[in-house]
């Protein structure tokens, strides 16, 4: 390509990517008014929750875990979409990430922190939930780090700290384009942001070096994350919990959750900002194959779970078993087997099916099935928990369904907010995709081409 | 140090629940009213199970009282982020209620579903708010509570024997539950001390532990039905 049709290509990416930073239309206020309203709701039924007394919710003997913690895990599962893919999509070079991985690393950032809220809100003393936290206190008294809750703290707080600085290392490039293309207030905000980035040959290194250290080091912090959430039900002795195998499933779960939360996305993106040239349907064909993949794994994973209790045959663990194979919670555990399981083995294994449409049918319905699978793993075992004389049945209430639900227009107000403050596709990377050839690409200890571009 | 253990002789148990009752009364344990109750809210830290056998009209109805196991190895202590739930010197699983923050790991874990939360600020229906125990602390809203074996009569007696310096005489200490018992179901003392009536009938043929192989290690020895 010659110089000419270089800088041409750029100023178009800076154009259309900088589109929805400099340009607000009333359809964006509109969405923050709906969001932010749903979210509002929410909080003040947690309001009444912390006021009147966790009695409004439909927790009860012996189920003392419902929604909320099925939020919890859903939550911190849809993030691992982001920084998981994101890394190993950078780590193999593959080329086809490059409009992705912002999307990604997002959604991983925000899920992460609406998850954390969680046990937080599920709290029966929500003010007194520092005392999780180790903090020397003058009656020298720590959290019990043998609990998994405890454990849970660490895991999730790395997990945040790591994914966010993963997000903001390839944002730092994109803030300086934005403060030069901007003056006034936005100027000054984006100049702190860029942490005076001027894309010299040793600045590109530096980023290049520690996107690196930081893909190689997030991929073991993301495994052991979700590892350490199914901890939380594997180290208790409750039937269908106490299972070795709970560690991969969950983290298999999660990937496979936040791929279908990544594909919907990206398909929001793709046709709200019109980044149709971006975001191509080769971007959807390759994470709809992922997703098949993963679904093939889940399915393994719940056989695999099945079968061995199955064949074990012990009284306890039969009750739950048969209680979500055939009884009162069949209805919903086949919900789960055919969104996440048959849904994307028809529409991504088979080829004139996989169109981006069918992308988002399928991605939607494994969001619900993966939903479906916690609330699955929770509450049956907690409702048939050996003496059948202390059975139970969990009905939600209506503050939880608002704050579960009002979870996804949490979730939908950040990405909305944040599309509205930095480029959703990274810019710079963009740019390095259009201009070298990834075989040419030198590794990182050579000085890096991409100094020599224009932003 | 004693360690603290109950028999409970199936034989003996008619399911009059006046466990039940006495365990409220002695433990300020909060009535929270039918609709709650029958919403799962009701706190019982004893409770009388009821099993059938039989088809009807053939049937025989069955008994088991199930409180706090105070396990040995108990599930619900490794759990607690905070301690709150912890085993003391003496064999007992304590709940400190100032210390709990209201995960409900606790109870989740517990297999024997004994441990209950306060759903609500504690209230009792008048005339109950009249005969409140100064000895037991009441529970505010977002906590776990459980049977303690009634820890302020174990305290009150331990220290009382004390300051007369003579040792603890077997039998002296009982739990309302067992104070309570008319057919004298429930037997509480020190299993470390072989001579003691609760030693004995632990060591019985007919004993056995609730859900023996999960490997909790009970204190809490239920002797068989034999009739």
């Amino acid at each position: 390509m010659n110089s000419e049709g270089r800088v041409r290509t750029d100023q178009r990416i800076n154009s259309d990517l900088l589109r929805p930073l400099m340009q607000t239309s009333w359809r964006f206020y509109l969405l923050v008014a709906i969001f932010g309203g749903i979210v509002a709701a929410a909080l003040i039924g947690w309001t009444s929750q912390v006021t009147r007394g966790f009695g409004i919710t439909g927790i009860r003997w012996p189920v003392y875990w419902g929604f909320y913690v099925t939020s919890f895990v859903f939550w911190i599962g849809i993030s691992h979409a982001g920084t998981l893919i994101s890394a190993i999509l950078r780590l193999v070079n593959a080329e086809w990430r490059r409009p992705v991985t912002r999307c990604a690393e997002v959604i991983t950032v925000f899920a992460l922190m609406i998850g954390a809220m969680f046990p937080i809100i599920h709290l029966g003393r929500p003010w007194l939930a520092f005392w999780l936290f180790p903090y020397p206190s003058e009656r020298m008294i720590w959290p019990n780090f043998r609990s998994p809750l405890v454990w849970d703290f660490f895991a999730i707080n790395t997990y945040l700290t790591g994914s966010t600085l993963f997000l903001f290392l390839p944002m730092i490039p994109d803030f300086a384009v934005v403060r030069d293309k901007s003056a006034g207030l936005r100027h000054r905000i984006y100049r702190v942001l860029a942490l005076g980035w001027r894309g010299s040959p040793k600045q590109w290194h530096r980023l290049e070096t520690a996107m690196q250290i930081m893909a190689i080091a997030i991929i073991p912090v993301a495994v052991s994350v979700h590892t350490i959430v199914s901890f939380d039900f594997s180290m208790a002795p409750v039937p269908m919990w106490q299972s070795t195998v709970f560690g991969p499933y969950f983290v298999a779960g999660a990937i496979f959750s936040g791929i279908a939360a990544l594909l919907i996305a990206m398909a929001v993106l793709r046709r709200f900002l019109h980044l149709e040239e971006y975001l191509h349907p080769v971007h959807f064909e390759n994470l709809g194959k992922l997703l098949l993949m993963m679904a093939l794994l889940w399915g393994y994973f719940v056989f695999n779970e099945r079968l061995v209790t199955y064949y074990g045959n012990r009284p306890g663990e039969m009750a739950v078993f048969w209680r979500t194979q055939r009884e009162s919670f069949a209805p919903l555990y086949w919900t789960m087997v055919t969104c996440n399981f048959v849904l994307p083995l028809v529409l991504m294994g088979i080829r004139p099916f996989r169109t981006i449409t069918s992308c988002v049918i399928a991605s939607i319905g494994v969001v619900i099935g993966m939903w479906l699978e916690r609330f699955l793993i929770i509450v049956p075992s907690l409702g048939h928990k050996y003496l059948p004389y202390s059975y139970g049945i969990y009905r939600p209430q209506p503050v939880e369904i608002l704050i579960a639900g009002a979870t996804f227009a949490a979730m939908t107000l950040l990405y909305v907010l944040f599309a509205k403050v930095v480029p959703i596709i990274s810019i710079w990377e963009l740019k390095a995709g259009e201009h070298v050839p990834s075989t040419l690409i030198p590794p990182a200890t050579q000085e890096h081409p991409l100094g020599e571009l224009h932003l | 140090m004693p360690k603290w253990g109950m028999a409970v002789d199936l034989d003996r148990c008619n399911g009059c629940g006046a466990c039940v009752t006495a365990c409220h009364a002695e433990n300020n344990i909060s009535t929270v009213g039918a609709e709650e109750a029958a919403r799962g809210r009701a706190k019982h830290w004893i409770r009388v199970e009821r099993y059938w056998e039989g088809d009807f009209p053939d049937v025989r109805l069955k008994f088991r009282p199930v409180m706090c196991q105070q396990c040995d190895n108990a599930p619900c202590e490794p759990v607690c982020p905070t301690y709150a739930s912890h085993h003391t010197a003496d064999g007992l699983n304590a709940q400190v209620y100032n210390r709990c923050i209201g995960t409900r790991y606790c109870a989740n874990a517990c297999p024997y579903n004994v441990r209950f939360f306060d759903f609500f600020n504690p209230s009792w229906e008048k005339p109950l708010h009249l005969q409140l125990n100064p000895d037991v602390s009441l529970r505010e809203v977002g906590v776990m509570e459980k049977c303690t074996f009634c820890v302020q009569r174990i305290k009150g007696a331990t220290i009382q024997a004390k300051a007369d310096g003579r040792p603890l005489a077997d039998g002296e200490i009982q739990p309302a539950c067992a104070q309570a018992c008319p057919a004298k179901a429930l037997v509480f003392g020190d299993l470390d001390d072989p001579g003691s009536a609760v030693s004995r009938l632990s060591k019985s043929s007919r004993g056995s532990k609730l859900l023996d192989d999960l490997g909790t290690r009970p204190s809490v020895t239920y002797l068989e039905r034999q009739s």
